[in-house]
């Protein structure tokens, strides 16, 4: 098997300011054979996009591409080729999927313009011919009715059709490297299945060569043939898929493969990164299950009929309405987890914000302690806030940039009058900070200085600063790698014992909610399509949208080669 | 979670750096944006000293003849003080003292004159910058008109800097009715020409510093509304904004304690614009005749009175005026540049 492009050595790194030079990519080496499918893994941070983008040179400004690094593409030293060459290579060669469809497509093009010019620019084609070319592109992609597509415009498209149309202009020139970015990270659970299943049917009809960068090693075990994984800016390990996943070699392999929640297993604790890097590659790996604290009398809180109905006007007089919630009834028990599973415009966002009343819901009521919450009056509202909180989805907009840490945490305790005097607040805000596991003067510094992981801690400890019974995980996770995942799950489920909360954990990722929640939920299109304990409805899902969603949970290298 | 609250790690624990350290930070490196912070804060001394009278104190004296020539011109022709003298009249006196029903008492008034002592101090030939009309100090006049224009200028921007910002938090945060109303109030002061919405405020008010910062904060207010309005719109939004509702922090704590902070950079480089602006709009007033009071002076009446000065070829106090305004100006419109690029977080 020949290479058809060689790294090696590379090293890459970003000028920050006048004097900072930061290295992002440590002497990497690695290679894609022809034909075979290798995916760079690692967390945010490792380098792996920035080691894939270097072969076609999409590297941002300040970066500094060490003289010594070689990228060898058929021969010649990418690295070294003029830019004009570098041209007609991108696009034709070597093409590129983004993670992000939606703002990798010229919203004022139309697919068939957009798609177009890529044939025109590299093959020469007429405008007929290249029409004729992009249609049978969008078929191949899995795009229905490909003709009348050709003028539409990205915003008319769903996200999986978008990033279809992405990879039409990728493989437009029958590429020999495809380089995918993350392409199914921004996408729902079915779509991302769909997507990997067209990824690999093209390569292997078209017999070229796929770099698939993911952070998640659940999804490349089914695609790829070798696997790179990459941390700090070097590969930790990179072999053959079957080695990877059977045997793998490095500490921080093991460990990524391990802090995955798996959908066969409910430990106390799910392992970390930390564990496995300290412990020389032999952790102590919690098996005993955790056991879900049993219902009591009453549930804590009881929606019935919840219901949001938006309005949109539709032409002079013409009003639709679009339900984003419609009739939702559940009931959360103190010291429980329910979870709330399905995909985006679900309406399982709506729920949670229903319940904080961060939404105002047009119809239902949600007992909570025999007080409808519904119709209490803003002021009256008040007393509850603080038994009810939230966790947004993104640690990076959930906190205001312009308070420190110290600000951030005292300030629902100055709303609502907790604590005698600023000092006994601030106080108090310093151990709730050491008690989510941040540093001791993490009080006095800024959001921007923390990690993503960090700072989902800054807002899990400013919802602790009030002591709910509640709290609300709208997707808390899914911003952050897997592994800092772990670390926040096994914090979350740690807070739940010590203070008997109950957590109502929405997120769509299958795994996660399998291992948080005690009940669930699952939702489709605002309707609440099937509940139960989280055990039965994996074991033996009733609704044929539940099967469809386990169906399309990425199952790693086993299941899919076994 | 009482027990937690007891152990209190080290509060004294180094702090970190801030937004605005760091923005600073920032700035530094501009070498452009520390000279004119520089020159602007000479500026603002010069301003301070003028107004505790330490210098220009006596802008009103009349040191030298009329139109003196500036120093470094100092041997150029001066018809316009000769003149004086040559209203003397010459040769001899006609005796009229037959006609004269005063002539006997001529010589009473001329004995009764010689006892009164007049000093006329001595004036000078030449001034550092050259005289005015009256043979005032232009490089005084200028000074104190630094001190007018700017203060003038400053204040107004703050005034309108301060109604356009609870205007378009109020427009941008609320919307709906509030929002629709303000946008009304909002095109109905963007609907009339600037000049004559001044012109109308000066008109109904009268003349005086006070009037001038009034009139220029009350029409000028329209620009930062419509950027805050829309920084407060995009704002509202956030998850930070969320949050803060989620913990029941108040509308108005959410306006100006959280939203506002983020949108600082927005109001501080429109604040300096606006200073810069208003500078030139007082300019203009006065120029106008709708400014500042008379017994004051301004860079706008400077470029008033020079318009005359000009055409008998006194350039001095035009250069003078200019010369000021230009270097404030610019130095405050690049420090302007320097803070946005310094404060902007998306530059981070």
């Amino acid at each position: 098997m020949t290479n058809l492009v060689s790294v090696r050595d590379l090293r890459v790194s970003f000028r920050l300011g006048k004097h900072k030079v930061v290295e992002a990519v440590r002497g990497v080496s690695f290679a894609v054979p022809e034909n075979a499918t290798v995916a760079l893994v690692g967390e945010s941070g490792s380098g792996k996009s920035v080691s894939a983008m270097s072969i076609v040179r999409l590297l941002p400004d300040n970066a500094i591409v060490d003289p010594a690094s070689r990228i060898e593409f058929e021969g010649a030293n990418l690295l070294g080729a003029p830019i004009e060459q570098l041209r007609r290579i991108r696009g034709k060669d070597i093409s590129v999927v983004f993670q992000e469809p939606m703002s990798s497509l010229n919203p004022v093009f139309s697919v068939g313009t957009q798609i177009s010019e890529v044939l025109r620019l590299h093959l020469n084609l007429s405008a007929k011919q290249a029409t004729e070319r992009v249609v049978e592109l969008l078929t191949e992609v899995g795009i229905p009715e490909p003709k009348a597509r050709l003028d539409s415009y990205p915003h008319e498209l769903s996200g999986g059709q978008q990033q279809r149309v992405m990879i039409a202009m990728a493989i437009a020139c029958e590429p020999k490297l495809l380089i995918a970015d993350e392409p199914t990270t921004a996408l729902d659970v079915t779509v991302q299945r769909q997507i990997l299943e067209l990824i690999a049917r093209l390569q292997d009809k078209h017999r070229m060569s796929v770099l698939f960068i993911s952070h998640d090693l659940g999804v490349v075990g089914e695609i790829a043939d070798r696997v790179v994984v990459m941390r700090d800016g070097t590969v930790r390990e990179s072999g053959a898929v079957e080695a990877i996943f059977s045997e793998p070699r490095d500490a921080y392999t093991r460990a990524l493969l391990a802090c995955r929640p798996r959908l066969d297993a409910k430990p106390k604790r799910l392992p970390v990164i930390d564990d496995f890097m300290a412990g020389g590659g032999a952790p102590i790996v919690v098996t005993e299950n955790r056991v879900a604290r049993p219902h009591e009398e009453k549930p804590l809180i009881e929606a019935k009929g919840l219901s949001k109905i938006y309005r949109l006007k539709t032409g002079l007089f013409a009003r639709k309405s679009i339900a984003a919630v419609q009739e939702a009834s559940f009931a959360l028990w103190r010291g429980r987890t329910l979870g709330v599973v399905g995909e985006s415009g679900s309406g399982k966002t709506t729920i949670g914000m229903l319940l904080m009343r961060l939404v105002e819901a047009s119809t239902g009521e949600v007992m909570f302690d025999g007080t409808d919450l519904l119709r209490l009056s803003d002021a009256q509202m008040m007393a509850y806030r603080r038994r009810i909180q939230i966790i947004f989805q993104n640690p990076y907009s959930s906190l205001n940039p312009r308070f420190t840490v110290g600000q951030i945490l005292t300030e629902p305790m100055k709303i609502h009058r907790i604590g005698a005097s600023d000092d006994e607040r601030f106080g108090r805000a310093a151990a709730l900070a050491k008690r989510v596991g941040l540093a001791a003067d993490s009080i006095h510094k800024y959001p921007h200085e923390f990690s993503g992981g960090q700072r989902q801690r800054i807002a899990i400890a400013r919802c602790l600063s009030m002591q709910p019974e509640v709290l609300i995980c709208d997707e808390s996770v899914s911003a952050l790698d897997v592994s800092v995942q772990a670390t926040v799950l096994n914090l979350l489920l740690d807070l739940q014992d010590e203070f008997g909360m109950s957590y109502l954990f929405i997120s769509h990722d299958l795994a996660v909610v399998k291992y948080m929640a005690d009940d669930m939920l699952v939702m489709h299109n605002g309707e609440i399509v099937e509940r139960g304990s989280a055990e039965a409805i994996y074991e033996s899902p009733q609704h044929e949208y539940t099967r469809k969603l386990l169906r399309s949970i990425p199952t790693g290298y086993r299941q899919a080669h076994s | 979670m009482a027990a937690i609250a007891q152990d209190v790690p080290g509060a004294a624990a180094e702090r970190s750096q801030g937004v605005w350290a760091a923005a600073w930070a920032r700035l530094k490196q501009d070498r452009v944006g520390v000279a004119c912070l520089g020159l602007v804060v000479a500026f603002m001394a010069l301003i301070l000293m003028s107004a505790a009278g330490l210098v220009a104190g006596g802008w009103q004296i009349e040191k030298g003849v009329p139109y003196a020539n500036p120093s470094f011109l100092g041997d150029a022709p001066n018809v316009e003080a000769q003149a004086v003298d040559l209203a003397a009249p010459k040769g001899p006196p006609v005796d009229i003292s037959d006609i004269d029903p005063l002539a006997p008492r001529y010589e009473e008034w001329n004995r009764r004159a010689a006892e009164i002592q007049v000093s006329s101090p001595p004036r000078a030939e030449t001034l550092p910058f050259g005289g005015d009309r009256w043979g005032r100090d232009v490089l005084e006049k200028s000074v104190k008109g630094a001190q007018i224009s700017i203060f003038v200028g400053v204040f107004a921007a703050v005034l309108a800097t301060f109604i356009g910002t609870v205007l378009g938090a109020v427009g941008g945060y609320f919307g709906g009715r509030a929002g629709d109303l303000l946008e009304w109030v909002y095109n109905v002061f963007t609907a009339i020409p600037g000049i004559l919405l001044i012109f109308a405020f000066a008109a109904v008010v009268g003349r005086g510093i006070d009037t001038v910062i009034l009139i220029l904060g009350l029409t000028g207010w329209t620009g930062i509304y419509r950027l805050v309005r829309a920084e407060y719109i995009k704002h509202a939004s956030r998850e930070y904004v969320r949050a803060a509702q989620a913990i029941g922090a108040s509308h108005a704590s959410r306006m100006f304690v959280h939203i506002l902070p983020n949108i600082s950079h927005v109001v501080l480089v429109q604040l300096s614009l606006l200073v810069v602006g208003f500078i030139k709009a007082e300019v203009i007033l006065s120029f106008l005749g709708l400014g500042v009071p008379i017994e004051m002076v301004s860079w706008g009446t400077m470029l008033a009175e020079a318009q005359t000065e000009l055409v008998i070829g006194k350039w001095w106090q035009l250069a003078a005026a200019t010369l000021f305004m230009a270097v404030f100006l610019t130095a405050f419109s690049l420090l302007t540049d320097a803070l946005r690029d310094a404060l902007d977080p998306k530059l981070r």
